[in-house]
């Protein structure tokens, strides 16, 4: 086989953030804000998406970074709320906007850091880059940089855990954009007449690139066109971490006990341009500002502190373990070997005599 | 088909355009001069296009003529067909060459068959603009050369413009031909400088040019390889050896006697493409040559230079060892004139 596989130690603050589950109840991982420990869990992933995004754009700004990527600054409470919402062992579709999925779901930050950094000791082996992130391991079935391109692979994923019998799920993340795609259509429709376990969510960020779902679409609502498909469709503020949970958690819940599909639609907002290029030239100023002062993560500090849950230096606390997570998958990723030019052609097909390859979406993953 | 465009009072000047700014140029002057030609695509309108080439268009043509549309190729592609059927111009940009394969359906079982299938009773005058090709750091999805695909498929004409002087001619006779065209323009072209006629000179599709004359050995190459093969051949000029350098420029209608007449000249041909070299345009190439009389000129074999046979990596060291650079043509073309028959 020639997959590399490569040992990064896990840093001590993404051990705590991580490693804790939170309680599950009736089948039902709980809410954010349930106990102090998961809401400060929860707010580490979301600073450390944050931070890793803002690395990112620091160092492709300096010119350290090479090839294209997208942000998903301001996102960070849809990625999180519904992969809180899953279990151990079900899965995700992720996007070219994927970082948030990616490191939502349990990421390695070094992995992916050098992935960013073409590195040998990426996800991908400096392969993929920023748009092709995949982590089996955790259930991460791709990033994809074809729009609506996971949305079928969600249904097909999801129609294998079924009929192998398995209670698994998958959520399939996308935009509002994707759902002008054929693929949406196509995947939503064959998860529908074949009752299968996915949880489709559309972060609805109001723009696909520079086009406003307010010409893309003739319906008010992403979720509206459930209803063409025969499922419960339901909009939540995107930005605001327990309702997304709330409504993931049961579209999870009716999904793995054979109420079929649901479609999310996460309203939220990205503050970024679309990637390097975007001049921005398709929405205001005002704009931009109005969805800033609606941050997620500052609305679930406010929240979990005004409730009691945590503290200030519970907050300070999360902010700076996801600042040093990052600075050190930053030192670390950089220390990796670059992919190497010489054993380009090696990955190309799958050895034929080789045993099934373990990372493998078709085998029985377990984290 | 298409009334001669007006004539400006700078027809005879050439000015210092960027690729873009030419493809731009025509789009505004066909536009200018037909009402049936329209643009539609992701992005084309106030964004002015992903790689910027629709630019202000928006704003000298209005919203209905630059049309912006959801991310949906197949539907994009569609309805230029039968805005086509319906006796329009329709220019479709798809963002990346890479999302053609969304729309495959419309352009390989609909545009390229409608006018053969009808018996002739209608044509599909529509353009297909798309970017191909790597360099950019995109990776995998957003970095391919599928004009061998393209090319295959007979119904459709498919043109790749190599130079910032001829894109513009190019352009307006693709908005004038009768049938869809697929028009690749390479990424790393864009921002290139060239001199482009001020006026509506057509450059005619279906011909090859001799881009460059030498004894020694023909060069035969597609997209962004033209420029790099000419600088090649300029290297190898400083060493003694001459080479002939052809651009098909047209993949279909393919121009090939300017091809086979340089090989019969010279001897020995390199071929290179930035595509993978299995199945591509580059093997038609070899079979022509090996087809024709050319065949017992050659004091070499058919030497091919091609992408290698797999997906475009994105680290930079592996984006570039993927497809042939300036030194590779260097080498290969110095080993094939030395090469003893
Ligand atoms: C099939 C396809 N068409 C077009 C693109 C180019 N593209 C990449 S992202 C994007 C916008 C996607 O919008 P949306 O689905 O809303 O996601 P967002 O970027 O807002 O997260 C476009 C047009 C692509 N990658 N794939
Ligand atoms: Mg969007």
């Amino acid at each position: 086989m020639q997959t590399v596989v490569t040992e990064v130690q896990t840093r001590e603050s993404d051990i705590t953030a991580i490693a804790h589950q939170p309680p599950v109840q009736d089948g039902v991982p709980a809410a954010p804000s349930t106990d102090p420990a998961t809401a400060r869990a929860a707010l580490g992933t979301m600073w450390r998406i944050r931070r890793f995004e803002e690395a990112v754009d620091d160092l492709f700004a300096r010119g350290l970074m090479h090839g294209t990527m997208h942000l998903s600054i301001g996102q960070e409470a849809s990625a999180t709320g519904v992969c809180l919402a899953l279990r151990e062992r079900d899965a995700i579709t992720s996007t070219h906007r994927g970082h948030g999925h990616c490191i939502a779901q349990g990421a390695d930050l070094t992995r992916m850091m050098a992935e960013l950094l073409a590195k040998e000791t990426g996800y991908c082996r400096g392969r993929g880059g920023s748009m092709h992130i995949a982590d089996v391991a955790t259930g991460n079935l791709g990033a994809n940089g074809i729009v609506g391109g996971g949305i079928p692979i969600a249904a097909g994923a999801a129609l294998a855990y079924k009929m192998r019998g398995e209670d698994r799920v998958v959520a399939s993340f996308f935009g509002d954009g994707a759902t002008n795609e054929g693929a949406f259509h196509e995947g939503l429709n064959l998860a529908a007449i074949w009752d299968l376990p996915v949880v489709f969510v559309c972060e609805n960020n109001k723009y696909g690139m520079s086009f406003s779902t307010e010409f893309s679409m003739a319906v008010p609502h992403v979720a509206d066109r459930a209803a063409a498909y025969g499922m419960p469709g339901v909009t939540v503020d995107g930005n605001d971490l327990d309702a997304v949970h709330a409504v993931a958690a049961e579209a999870v819940d009716r999904a793995r006990n054979g109420g079929g599909p649901t479609l999310i639609e996460a309203e939220t907002y990205r503050w970024k341009g679309h990637s390097k290029s975007d001049k921005n030239l398709y929405r205001t100023r005002e704009e931009i500002a109005e969805w800033r002062e609606r941050d997620p993560i500052v609305a679930f500090e406010t929240k979990v502190t005004e409730s009691g849950l945590l503290t200030a230096a519970d907050i300070t606390a999360a902010r700076d373990e996801a600042t040093d997570a990052i600075k050190a998958a930053v030192r670390e990723a950089n220390s990796g070997t670059d992919a190497d030019p010489g054993d380009l052609l090696d990955a190309v097909f799958a050895p034929v005599d080789a045993a099934p390859l373990a990372s493998s979406p078709n085998q029985d993953v377990t984290r | 088909m298409t009334a001669t465009l007006p004539q400006t009072e700078t027809q005879a000047e050439s000015r210092e355009l960027t690729y873009s700014e030419a493809i731009r140029e025509a789009l505004a002057e066909a536009m200018t001069a037909d009402d049936r030609v329209f643009m539609l695509g992701e992005d084309v309108g106030v964004y002015g296009g992903a790689f910027g080439v629709s630019g202000d268009l928006v704003h000298r043509f209005g919203k209905e003529r630059i049309r912006d549309t959801p991310i949906s190729e197949l539907g994009i592609v569609g309805a230029a067909v039968g805005a086509a059927l319906a006796g329009m111009r329709p220019i479709v940009e798809i963002q990346f060459s890479d999302f053609t394969c969304q729309a495959m359906d419309q352009i390989v079982n609909q545009a390229a068959k409608i006018h053969f299938m009808l018996g002739g009773a209608v044509s599909v005058p529509m353009v297909l603009r798309t970017p191909l090709g790597s360099g950019t750091g995109a990776a995998a999805q957003h970095s391919q050369s599928l004009e061998a695909w393209f090319a295959h498929v007979p119904g459709l004409k498919v043109v790749m413009p190599s130079t910032v002087s001829e894109v513009k001619g190019l352009l307006l006779a693709a908005i004038d031909d009768p049938n869809p065209v697929v028009f690749l323009e390479h990424k790393l072209l864009y921002r290139t400088k060239g001199h482009v006629p001020a006026g509506a000179d057509r450059v005619p599709l279906g011909r090859s040019v001799v881009r460059r004359e030498g004894a020694d050995l023909t060069i035969v190459a597609t997209g962004i390889m033209v420029s790099r093969s000419l600088e090649a051949a300029a290297r190898l000029a400083d060493e003694g050896i001459e080479a002939t350098v052809v651009d098909p420029v047209t993949l279909t209608p393919l121009d090939e006697a300017p091809i086979l007449d340089a090989v019969r000249r010279t001897g020995r041909v390199m071929l290179v493409q930035e595509a993978p070299g299995h199945v591509g345009f580059m093997s038609e190439i070899a079979a022509r040559i090996a087809g024709s009389s050319a065949l017992y000129s050659l004091e070499a074999p058919i030497k091919r230079l091609c992408g290698l046979d797999a997906p475009m990596p994105y680290a930079p060291a592996l984006e570039a060892a993927m497809v042939p650079q300036l030194d590779d043509i260097v080498v290969a073309g110095r080993a094939l004139a030395t090469q003893e028959a």
